[in-house]
């Protein structure tokens, strides 16, 4: 059964979405048709020419390996990211959910970190593991570990991703923390009095109905491992070594405002933007399906 | 503050028309922070105090890369300013933009102001002038280089710190000795693709691009995958792999192990002068750059890093005359030379060079003179003059990823350059199309 509450006439109702046709047009449309239009050219930095290509620009990406493995990288990262910022943050949730006394201090704490920026969370984290100075490596170094993760591409990823989801856990703890909170006790209870003990009451009644919220999450989350993690790759490895935690967004940026190559910088765009309307399009029909709300 | 602000854009607003009727404003966008910017600032008003027909208005703008972008944002919106600070990196594109910059040359001719382009040292000169001998843009801060040695880390490894270092198959058995003496860290390098492969092809005399390093024409390609650019990173692989060479990463990070006494060589500009003599607690000393005598009998000269000033087009006689002052004013050798034994930057004229050495200073600053020497004592050739590569920044972003490569022993120095060539040509060839 459907409510529906339907407007008498025209004018209330656009005046009423106006204002976010508005912004989506200003912000979204005309930027999105700008990059589309400019991925047809091959303009110069300055602007005084540019050659029109076709789909040139995108034919030079397809068929550069290094654009490509570009993609791999990308998934990698984001799945990790927001494997390593839900998991946490779920467990954390899970905690602090069943603590009786105090439980308004671990909260304040566990979301401080969502407070610091990503390029400052980078510099933090790239502190820490400084092959030189860092705190974290140089006690790895005491247990026999060499860390170097300048010139090994896994220990750079590790690292980028570690320092993605760090502050990240805590925006994902505190969607968690409410939705915990919001299980009726009756089910749990019940479930309680069948026997079942918490683990298992955990998998078996309250997983499902967190399924919406962490569904949420994960399309939050990897959209922020595709475009905001940019601050922390920037700051700690700008994008190296070799090519190892270049991801798609981070060659926008290097192609565009490094190169002045702006063609290919919104050729890139305009391909992420797909990727990205694509993935969110899969998840809402195929996972969404299995999510009770 | 805000009441502030308000005064301040009223008393400007009542102000400018006679401002503007007395002084002509030139702008000026750097990318100098700290002591550097200091002495910007410095210079500035120093210009403005020592006559009253213009007004130079200086401002830091970001890093290198982000003044460029700044400056070439401005220019989309004509908002451009008179003088606008590019890194050596960003000499093609800036050529290329034709429309966009006035050529320095041009500049001083129209505006009467005194000008000797034979005056400049011309292994600076030549990075920004073109095949005919115009300049471009005005030398500002140049630097080369040099070769940093801790003595003290030396003779604690039991090796003697007069060491001969001048070719690198003596830096080699130096570095043998280093590493069985127990040092962990005989050599680090900043700037690896400036040092080890644009500077190491200048002063070996080979090309690291065809088209005289890209300076004749827009279809030059790299050729950094030659013999002797091979056999010296395929040396320094073996040293990475060694444990004699440590990697620290792409910009000048090696600088904080050499400062901090951990590291017995350091190969990096000569412009880490100023904070090599400020903090480090050892006994230091410049030489020159190494070289292979197994490529060439006597090193041929380095090539610069560092920046120049361009000036862009789009503006009043008027300013350009101005502009045309203050660049004269900034090549005089008292300016020169106090920048010179200021920064550890080149000077830009001979004139600059020779006061300073009349004045003592390097005598009492040993080694000061080494990057000097070692880009003037030959007449730069088709191979040392410079290199003029669009998208150069990229290429050296590619040219460090293949460096890294060969550092973690993933590919032999010619797999890496020669992948570091197709990638390269790839973007020359997407500039060239940009560019026609």
């Amino acid at each position: 059964m459907e409510k529906r509450v339907t407007f008498r006439g025209w004018l209330l109702p656009l005046v009423l979405i106006a204002p976010q046709v508005m912004i989506s047009a200003i912000f979204f449309f005309y930027p999105a048709g700008q990059a589309i239009w400019q991925s047809l050219f091959i303009p110069d930095p300055f602007g005084l020419s540019a050659r029109f290509v076709g789909l040139g620009n995108f034919e030079f990406l397809i068929s550069d390996k290094y654009y490509r493995a570009s993609f791999i990288t990308t998934a990698v990262f984001s799945l990790l990211v927001t494997l390593c910022s839900m998991i946490p943050a779920l467990f954390l949730a899970v905690l602090a959910d069943r603590l009786i006394k105090g439980s308004g201090v671990y909260r304040t704490l566990l979301i401080w970190p969502y407070a610091v920026a990503p390029a400052v969370a980078g510099v933090l984290w790239l502190f820490m593991f400084n092959t030189r100075v860092g705190v974290v490596s140089w006690y790895l170094g005491h247990l026999g570990y060499d860390w170097n993760h300048v010139l090994n591409g896994g220990e750079a990823m590790g690292l980028v991703v570690v320092a993605s989801a760090w502050g990240r856990i805590s925006y994902n703890f505190l969607f968690f923390f409410a939705a915990l909170q919001s299980v009726p006790r009756s089910v749990v209870e019940a479930a309680a009095i069948d026997g079942a003990r918490f683990w298992r009451r955990f998998f078996t009644v309250i997983l499902p109905l967190l399924s919406p919220t962490a569904f949420f999450l994960l399309v939050v989350n990897i959209v922020y491992a595709f475009f905001e993690t940019f601050g922390v790759i920037h700051t700690i490895t700008a994008g190296g070594p070799q090519q190892s935690t270049t991801i798609l967004v981070y060659k926008v940026f290097s192609d565009g405002f490094v190169g002045q190559d702006l063609g290919s910088s919104a050729a890139q765009s305009v391909i992420l933007l797909f990727v990205v309307g694509l993935l969110t399009v899969i998840q809402f029909k195929y996972i969404e399906k299995r999510v009770h709300y | 503050m805000k009441k502030h602000l308000i005064g301040a854009v009223a008393a400007t607003a009542v102000l400018s028309p006679i401002a503007a009727m007395a002084k002509t404003e030139v702008h000026f966008w750097h990318a100098f922070t700290g002591r550097l910017g200091e002495l910007v600032a410095a210079q500035v008003e120093d210009f403005n105090a020592g006559q009253s027909d213009y007004e130079v208005v200086q401002t830091h703008k970001g890093n290198y890369s982000e003044t460029l972008n700044a400056g070439i944002a401005a220019f989309r919106a004509k908002e451009q300013p008179n003088i606008l600070m590019v890194y050596e990196v960003g000499t093609a594109t800036m050529m290329a933009a034709k429309g966009a910059v006035k050529p320095v040359y041009q500049v001083m001719a129209e505006s009467g102001a005194s000008f000797d382009p034979d005056a400049y040292i011309g292994a600076v000169k030549g990075y920004y002038t073109t095949t005919e001998g115009d300049m471009l843009s005005l030398p500002f801060n140049s630097s080369t280089p040099v070769l940093w040695v801790n003595r003290d880390a030396m003779s604690a490894a039991g090796v003697d710190p007069d060491s001969d270092m001048s070719t690198w198959e003596h830096v080699g058995d130096v570095l043998d000795q280093l590493k069985a003496g127990g040092e962990d860290c005989p050599l680090v390098t900043a700037w690896q693709s400036w040092i080890h492969l644009e500077n190491f092809s200048a002063y070996h005399n080979v090309p690291f691009a065809t088209q005289d390093n890209g300076f004749a024409g827009l279809d030059t390609e790299l050729s950094l995958n030659g013999p002797a650019q091979v056999a010296h990173l395929s040396a320094m692989g073996q040293w990475a792999k060694d444990g004699k060479f440590i990697y620290t990463g792409r910009r000048n990070e090696g600088g904080a192990n050499f400062r901090a006494g951990e590291c017995a060589l350091f190969t990096e500009s000569s412009a880490g002068y100023a904070g090599i003599s400020s903090e480090a607690k050892f006994d230091f000393e410049v030489r020159p750059l190494p070289y292979w005598k197994a490529v060439a009998d006597e090193p041929q000269n380095t090539i610069i890093g560092g920046a120049s000033l361009w000036v862009m087009e789009g503006h009043s006689a008027d300013e350009y005359k101005g502009v045309g002052a203050f660049l004269s004013f900034l090549s005089t050798s008292d300016v020169q030379a106090a920048w010179h034994q200021n920064t550890g930057y080149l000077p830009i004229t001979s004139e600059a060079g020779d006061a300073t050495r009349a004045s003592g200073f390097y005598d009492k600053n040993p080694g000061t003179d080494i990057a000097v020497i070692q880009m003037t004592a030959k007449q730069p050739t088709a191979n040392s003059k410079g290199l003029r590569l669009g998208s150069f920044d990229q290429i050296r972003g590619i040219i460090d990823e293949e460096l890294e490569a060969i550092w973690s022993g993933d590919k032999s120095a010619q797999e890496a350059m020669d992948s570091a060539k197709e990638r390269g040509d790839a973007l020359l060839r997407r500039f060239e199309q940009a560019n026609r």
